[in-house]
């Protein structure tokens, strides 16, 4: 992305373009990264309704992983997560493991 | 048509701001802004005003009360004085940065400790700095004035900045002069509709504010600052001149007295002015040429305007009511300094600190500087640059 000079920007940094954090990508902020479990998912939509970010892929209502575009690795979801008898459906993991 | 009346200063500001009927009012009481905002309250308990009145538990919440309100599409007023304004430092840059117009009056007041209530311009200076735009007032009319030109400068659509409108403490804000009020529609056809730029509550058109800004774009908003500070003067030169016409009284960048011809003179801010205008008076009865100049807009500081006004002068005196402690002169005295720095020929500097924590500014005060300048004219020497007056030793 071109960055702009001084006379270009808006006065006192307001966003005036709704929804343009989308062009931000915070994805690789990570060191923590969450692991779907499938089977261990009841779809509460828990990690989707806590994610700070948005980057819980949801389709149909169901919950089917993550956008790593965006994914800073937090970890709420993984704590959120009541998983299935005892058994967690979003696990963090290590980056790069 | 002018109605004249016998008012403090607490009091005729606080009428300005009835007849302004601002949106949003978020203030917290101060000695000596108290009297001003009490006012004002009551205005808004008696309806007299459809201002939303909030009530906050510190002037930071104030500050922050009317960035919020500012940043909805309010026009947003306040008021404090020393300490209090101390307290909002952090949000007096949140708000400038956001760029936001609001009009607060400043009843300069000493800063604690030793703990001391009185007038002094320790205040506002160290707030000179915050991206505020400062205009300061010699007398309860200047207060006033400069209050309903504040709304137009801090509003105009090119500028879009917070306006502090500085009094000193008690000697202007508690002692009754006459002055003249505007009628009520000639005060609301002046300031106009407010204008909203970018407001938080336009459903329509969604914004953010006071977003992170990293090291790759924060200095692109300090120089788009810088510029706008630079198109401020032409701004409230245009304001000036349409309130002349309304009123019939005149305001520029800063008041310049008998200083044409003179050959020495000083610079002093606020009341203290006229108490020194007296004293020129008496000197140039008797054939001494002296002038003076008194800023009134002090942020930004029209350097160049104030230095072609002072370099003629062989001899000069800056009185400061504050001091710079560390740092080498008053901050009124550094920047006087600058605005002839780039001349070749320019007057003799000296610097006084007078007045701290309300310690009386009297004729005395003046005619000691006078003298000692018309000494320094003769032989060009000077003593000291710069000295305390009226302290005790």
């Amino acid at each position: 992305m071109k960055l702009k000079g001084w006379k270009e920007i808006t006065p006192g940094a307001t966003v005036t373009e709704p929804g343009s954090s989308k062009n931000f990508k915070t994805g690789s902020w990570r060191t923590l990264k969450p692991k779907f479990i499938n089977e261990n998912c009841i779809q509460c939509l828990y990690c989707w309704l806590f994610c700070p970010d948005m980057a819980v892929t949801v389709e149909n209502g169901k919950m089917t992983g993550f956008n790593f575009e965006f994914c800073k690795g937090c970890g709420i979801c993984a704590l959120e997560c009541p998983g299935k008898k005892g058994n967690k459906a979003i696990v963090m993991e290590e980056e790069g493991k | 048509m002018a109605k004249v009346v016998a008012v403090t200063g607490n009091e005729a500001v606080a009428n300005a701001l009835r007849q302004i009927d601002p949106d949003v009012c978020a203030a917290y009481p101060i000695t000596p802004q108290t009297d001003m905002m009490q006012r004002f309250s009551s205005f808004v308990s008696d309806g007299k005003v459809g201002t939303e009145m909030i009530l906050v538990e510190s002037e930071h919440s104030a500050m922050s009360a009317c960035i919020g309100a500012s940043a909805a599409g309010g026009r947003v007023v306040t008021a404090t004085c020393g300490p209090g304004l101390a307290l909002m430092w952090e949000m007096l840059f949140v708000a400038s940065g956001l760029r936001l117009p609001i009009v607060m009056p400043v009843v300069n007041r000493s800063l604690s400790a030793p703990l001391n209530i009185h007038g002094d311009h320790s205040d506002a200076m160290g707030a000179r700095d915050s991206g505020w735009i400062q205009l300061w007032s010699e007398n309860a009319q200047e207060a006033h004035d400069n209050t309903i030109q504040a709304f137009r400068i801090a509003e105009d659509m090119e500028i879009r900045l917070p306006v502090m409108v500085c009094l000193d403490g008690f000697i202007i804000s508690h002692s009754i002069e006459r002055i003249e009020y505007l009628e009520d529609n000639e005060v609301k056809n002046f300031v106009g509709e407010y204008k909203t730029l970018n407001p938080l509550l336009d459903l329509e058109h969604p914004v953010s504010y006071g977003p992170l800004i990293l090291p790759d774009y924060y200095m692109e908003y300090r120089r788009a600052h810088a510029e706008i500070m630079s198109k401020v003067p032409d701004v409230v030169l245009d304001v000036a001149k349409e309130f002349e016409k309304l009123s019939g009284r005149k305001y520029g960048l800063f008041e310049t007295y008998r200083l044409d011809d003179a050959e020495i003179g000083i610079v002093i801010l606020n009341s203290a002015a006229g108490t020194s205008k007296d004293v020129i008076d008496e000197f140039r009865d008797r054939g001494i040429k002296v002038g003076l100049l008194k800023p009134r807009l002090f942020r930004p500081f029209p350097y160049e305007e104030i230095g072609d006004s002072l370099r003629h002068l062989k001899a000069l005196c800056v009185l400061d009511r504050a001091d710079a402690f560390g740092g080498s002169y008053g901050p009124l005295f550094i920047d006087i300094a600058s605005s002839l720095y780039s001349f070749k020929k320019k007057p003799v500097l000296i610097n006084k600190i007078y007045g701290l924590g309300g310690r009386d500014y009297l004729p005395e005060h003046a005619e000691l500087a006078l003298n000692e300048l018309v000494e320094i004219a003769k032989t060009g020497k000077v003593k000291v640059i710069k000295e305390y007056i009226g302290v005790r030793e």
